[in-house]
């Protein structure tokens, strides 16, 4: 294989790659401040229930059960995880500039990779929220009362007590979603960010498939560099149940 | 003055009342059991003191300090109830240990993290040993760095006594101590309590372990349906019941 195709294969997986990391760096830590969020108990109409028993009227019931909070995250949550990423980057890209006529992303390349990041964030913040929540809910509630009754800060519970139990118990689902983005970044390309399979592509036109099956061996590599990298983490968490 | 002192506590889930003019009073170094049918209360009770459930109505006080007055907010500011739950230490049915710690971290994570918070920086190495002593104490000296799934179920539930004792509450509570265990556990679990029974440790048990209660208690309290039945030394409750739900409970137990 020529040095030109592995140049330019090189610099479409480096694109790759830096969507990669960056759409972790964000999402990661989002992820978890939406889950947090999400599970909001703030009930504004929670009085219309106060010294109301079992047979309350069923308006009053779900009217006082109404949390706002929790129900948008829901909504924005169902609205990322019900659409394509696809359809999400070509919204992001477009929308500002053909809606309200103003371009937020800038112009050229620059632009397009920035509605790049922030569609892929904005997706994986909302599927890394749902794994969180899970994670925050398995965790059995007499491991915050033990914290409790010792003593402990909401805040030390969490990061002393929760938050390690939870990580171990989310590791299966989030390298399974961490895997998934690194295929992801290949539809990058829809709003013309260059990276590894536009890249191979490219070559189609002088006839070359090669490339092609190669930027396939990129991923392959990635995702087993990952893959033990992850298994490396589970068994490091192995040493409690 | 009694140590602790408890008026008039009421509860509800709901509309289900689940507690219901709960009064009573534990002296320093006694040993109080509450016995009862499952669903009468006394786990809430328990928790109640703990400050995990909020009573409708009723006064705790301990060393006749109003911990938890239901009438006056002031006493039910969350910064301070963090503080007021130091006064009990509490041993769950379940265990509870934190499976990320061992046995010696579980006791002494507390402690260190109050040390920390009290500015003084922990001194790690004495906190360490005080851990280690009450480890010693519980029979577990040489498990001291295992962790709790590597610990059966009596040896688990002994680490959580040493974890709440390390904290020095003034009340020690039980809620169900033995009931998640075998019965060849429990026997080492009870022998456990009982010592500190001994040394006057102030305790409130939850058990169904009558025998037990009928030896450690100096005092035993019969609920049933959020009420208090019966209350007064074990001679009289367990041995010479008065009323008929108490002789009904008993009567299910041979004796």
């Amino acid at each position: 294989m020529s040095s030109t195709i592995i140049q330019a294969l090189n610099s479409g997986f480096v694109t790759s790659i830096q969507i990669f990391g960056i759409t972790l760096l964000f999402s990661l830590p989002l992820g978890l401040l939406l889950a947090v969020i999400s599970r909001s108990r703030w009930a504004p109409f929670r009085f219309l229930m106060r010294g109301q028993g079992e047979d309350a009227p069923r308006w009053r019931k779900v009217l006082a059960a109404f949390r706002p909070v929790k129900f948008i995250v829901d909504v924005v949550v169902w609205v990322i995880r019900g659409t394509p990423l696809v359809l999400q980057l070509l919204v992001i890209y477009y929308g500002p500039g053909l809606i309200f006529d103003q371009n937020i992303w800038g112009s050229g390349y620059q632009g397009r990779y920035i509605a790049v990041l922030a569609a892929f964030v904005i997706n994986y913040t909302c599927y890394f929220s749902v794994i969180y929540r899970g994670g925050i809910e398995s965790v059995p509630v007499g491991q915050r009362e033990a914290g409790e009754v010792l003593g402990m800060t909401k805040r030390q519970i969490f990061f002393k007590v929760t938050l390690l139990q939870m990580i171990k118990r989310i590791l299966p689902p989030m390298s399974n979603e961490i895997i998934t983005l690194v295929k992801d970044t290949s539809l990058a390309r829809v709003i013309a960010v260059g990276e590894i399979i536009k890249a191979g592509e490219n070559f189609l036109r002088q006839g070359i498939i090669t490339p092609l099956f190669f930027t396939g061996v990129y991923f392959l590599v990635f995702v087993g560099i990952l893959t033990l990298f992850f298994g490396y983490l589970e068994r490091r968490l192995n040493y409690f149940k | 003055m009694a140590l602790l002192e408890v008026e008039n506590i009421e509860k509800h889930f709901g509309r289900t009342r689940v507690l219901e003019n709960i009064s009573f009073q534990l002296d320093q170094g006694q040993a109080l059991a509450i016995i009862g049918s499952s669903g009468s209360g006394k786990t809430t009770l328990l928790r109640c003191l703990n400050f995990l459930e909020k009573p409708d109505s009723g006064i705790i006080r301990v060393q006749g300090k109003p911990l938890f007055d239901a009438n006056d907010p002031a006493t039910q500011r969350e910064a301070e109830i963090r503080r007021k739950r130091l006064h009990f230490g509490m041993v769950f049915q379940s265990f509870n240990l934190f499976p990320q710690y061992t046995a010696l971290q579980n006791v002494t994570l507390a402690p260190e993290l109050l040390a920390k918070e009290q500015g003084s920086g922990p001194d790690k190495a004495a906190i360490a040993e005080e851990g280690r002593r009450l480890l010693a104490q519980m029979g577990l000296a040489d498990r001291a760095d295992h962790y709790p799934h590597q610990l059966s179920g009596g040896q688990q539930q002994r680490v959580a006594i040493a974890r709440a004792l390390a904290m020095h509450p003034d009340i020690l509570c039980f809620d169900e101590p033995t009931s998640a265990l075998d019965p060849e556990l429990t026997g080492e679990v009870l022998k456990v309590i009982r010592s500190l029974a001994d040394q006057n440790t102030t305790m409130v048990i939850v058990t169904h372990e009558m025998a037990f209660a009928r030896d450690v208690a100096d005092q035993v309290i019969f609920m049933d349906g959020g009420v208090i039945v019966e209350q007064g030394p074990p001679e009289q409750v367990i041995c010479n019941p008065k009323e008929e739900r108490t002789r009904q409970f008993l009567s299910r137990y041979a004796r």
